[in-house]
């Protein structure tokens, strides 16, 4: 299960572990489900105790941009650990200016 | 060139076995103590391989994954992910960043990942008869110190 917390309008998931294929199917559907029905202004994505991360992560990382541009909201990224920095850096996500 | 160490393992295309194979080949290279940053790496571009032969080799149905290990000489890790799945029609096409076949969740990276984390990367594929990514990576070992 998902470690989210609600509050003023911000939706924060607390990501953990390895975001892989695998892991990233489950987090999506979580994720989205909730984005849906709270329809937050902001969705931060926590990043502190993630512990691996492959271009998997990065597909559910501009996919949750996506979902929330269509709902009218933004996404920010916190937390962001030395190592997985390199792969999302790679993205070019960080011209987005989510990345906090 | 001398080879010093092999392995080699084989296992079902279930995306479970993407963290399965990334410590498979961490605990192959511990022997050379590489720096974390390097470790990073290997296992990034690995699970970026494995986890292609699964989604596209394979259209995530059932097929067996190999992977092969080698430790040259001079620090020289060798790694070579193969499928027996659906190939690659044009590679030169499918190594470009952002090309993706996957649609809307993928960020068509993983070959780019791949190239930036190693030193090298090579692609051979056949259609209908699978595909071979082979990774190249010299460990500079700062952690070790010669006896
Ligand atoms: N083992 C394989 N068998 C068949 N096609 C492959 C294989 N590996 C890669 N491809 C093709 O190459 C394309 C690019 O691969 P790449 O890993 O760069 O991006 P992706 O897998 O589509 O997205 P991402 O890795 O960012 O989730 C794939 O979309 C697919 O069409
Ligand atoms: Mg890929």
């Amino acid at each position: 299960m998902l470690n989210t917390t609600y509050e003023n309008k911000v939706l924060t998931v607390f990501l953990s572990g390895e975001i892989d294929q695998h892991t990233s199917k489950n987090l999506r559907m979580e994720i989205d489900s909730q984005t849906e029905s709270l329809r937050p202004e902001t969705l931060c994505l926590d990043f502190d105790n993630v512990k691996f991360m492959d271009s998997s992560g990065i597909g559910l990382i501009m996919g949750r941009f996506r979902q929330m541009s269509l709902l009218g909201g933004r996404m920010k990224i916190v937390n962001l650990p030395e190592n997985i920095k390199r792969v999302v850096y790679l993205s070019g996500i960080q011209t987005l200016g989510v990345i906090k | 060139m001398n080879t010093l160490n092999t392995m080699e393992i084989k296992f079902p295309s279930k995306s479970i076995n993407e963290g399965f194979a990334r410590s498979v080949v961490s605990s192959f290279i511990l022997q050379l103590d590489p720096t974390i940053n390097e470790l990073t790496d290997i296992k990034t571009a690995v699970s970026e391989a494995v986890t292609n032969c699964i989604v596209h080799g394979y259209e995530d149905n059932a097929g067996i994954i190999y992977i092969k290990g080698e430790i040259r000489e001079d620090n020289l890790i060798v790694f070579k992910i193969r499928d027996k799945g659906k190939g690659i029609p044009d590679i030169k096409k499918a190594m470009e960043p952002l090309f993706t076949t996957g649609g809307e969740e993928r960020a068509g990276l993983g070959f780019a990942v791949m190239e930036s984390f190693m030193d090298k990367v090579k692609v051979s594929s056949k259609e209908g008869k699978g595909t071979t990514v082979t990774l190249y990576k010299k460990i500079i070992r700062t952690n070790y110190e010669k006896p």
